[in-house]
């Protein structure tokens, strides 16, 4: 999932400080899951920001909807009819969806009510872990499942780096290092033959470096 | 500033502060009236959001009372609520709202004394803070 974080207080403040009728808007997918901006945050950010405005002796309308997918035209579209209703919209999705919102009400100021992070995995409850990079060219099949590029500090291709440790990366006592798991891993699968086996460079286009990235499947296109 | 009487709200555990309201009552143990309780069926039941409406709703001061450590009848709804409470002091803090206006609190259901010294205390604390400064605006 795509993992995010509230923004502080403090900034969101600053954004709406010009508008009386805010729209904050949660998104039920990646934001609910990561306990970032599902229905309870929206709840918890609104209460807020009301606590905010009555301690300033001023009174602010905010109207709480939180979206099946913030990313996708046909759930932002459930906005349209009360949008005009507000003076500015606070999103509480991923840069996704926030973007899908600026993008479908022009006229709108649209604000972002947190910092998206990086595809992770829930670890245990309460914790996320980057494991994805989305680089476009998955290695994973050779790697046994555990991906360099997100999980190596330096992303390397060819086994750990000198400043791996006890099985733990240089950056951190916390941190894994990748290149250990990887060869661990490989070891108890018997695929120990793979890690001998040079990696070229790799082609980064597929992972951004060819600029914005975009699907289009024909298929499925009216 | 004076006649002021703190609004204090008391979401408390069936199984501990409740009873130990209940004892108090039993004991003839009189504390202050500005403790309002809500009970609750575990103090892992209180959500971040019901202590947030409680100052939305005009509460000087809420403390949310619990069993004592290892103690909970749902396991760890106890530790729980007081993750939350530290979380939502944070919010409260970022705010510029005393942190000290929230408080988790932990007792047994044979502890009457501590639940009406508790109450007492709570409500001292609050009267010198003085009223929250947020106040819901009167229509």
């Amino acid at each position: 999932m795509i993992t995010a974080e509230q923004k502080p207080l403090e900034e969101i403040l600053a954004y709406i400080e010009p508008y009386d009728r805010i729209f904050l808007v949660g998104c039920n997918e990646c934001v609910t899951v990561c306990a970032a901006g599902g229905r309870k945050e929206v709840g918890l950010l609104a209460s807020a920001l009301r606590l905010n405005s009555m301690k300033q002796g001023k009174t602010i309308e905010i109207k709480e909807i939180t979206l099946e997918r913030q990313c996708d035209p046909e759930y932002v579209e459930e906005l349209a009819s009360e949008i005009n209703r507000t003076d500015a919209v606070l999103s509480m999705a991923c840069g996704c969806g926030v973007q899908t919102l600026a993008g479908r009400y022009k006229e709108m100021p649209v604000f972002p009510a947190v910092n998206t992070l990086f595809m992770g995995a829930s670890e245990s409850q309460g914790i996320w872990s980057e494991r994805c990079r989305g680089c476009g060219d998955c290695l994973l099949g050779i790697t046994g499942g555990i991906c360099p590029v997100a999980r190596c500090s330096k992303s390397l291709f060819n086994g750990p780096c000198g400043g791996t440790c006890s099985g733990k990366c240089e950056i951190s006592p916390e941190v894994d290092c990748a290149w250990c798991l990887i060869w661990e891993r490989l070891k108890a699968l018997g695929m120990e033959k793979r890690y001998e086996e040079l990696m070229e460079a790799k082609d980064w286009r597929p992972s951004g470096g060819g600029g914005p990235r975009k699907i289009v499947r024909k298929d499925l296109v009216l | 500033m004076k006649n002021f009487e703190p609004e204090i709200v008391a979401f408390c555990c069936h199984y501990c502060a409740y009873t130990a309201a209940d004892m108090a009552g039993s004991k003839r143990l009189s504390y202050p009236p500005n403790v309002k309780i809500i009970r609750v069926p575990c103090t892992g039941k209180v959500d971040a959001l019901h202590m947030m409406r409680a100052f939305e709703k005009g509460a000087d001061g809420v403390y949310v009372a619990g069993c004592l450590e290892g103690d909970c009848h749902f396991k760890n709804g106890n530790t729980r609520a007081g993750q939350r409470v530290a979380y939502v002091q944070k919010i409260l803090e970022d705010l510029g709202i005393e942190p000290q206006r929230l408080e988790m609190i932990m007792m047994s259901a044979g502890m009457g004394e501590r639940f009406a010294r508790t109450a007492f205390e709570f409500t001292e604390k609050i009267r010198e803070l003085g009223p929250c400064p947020v106040k819901p605006i009167k229509k």
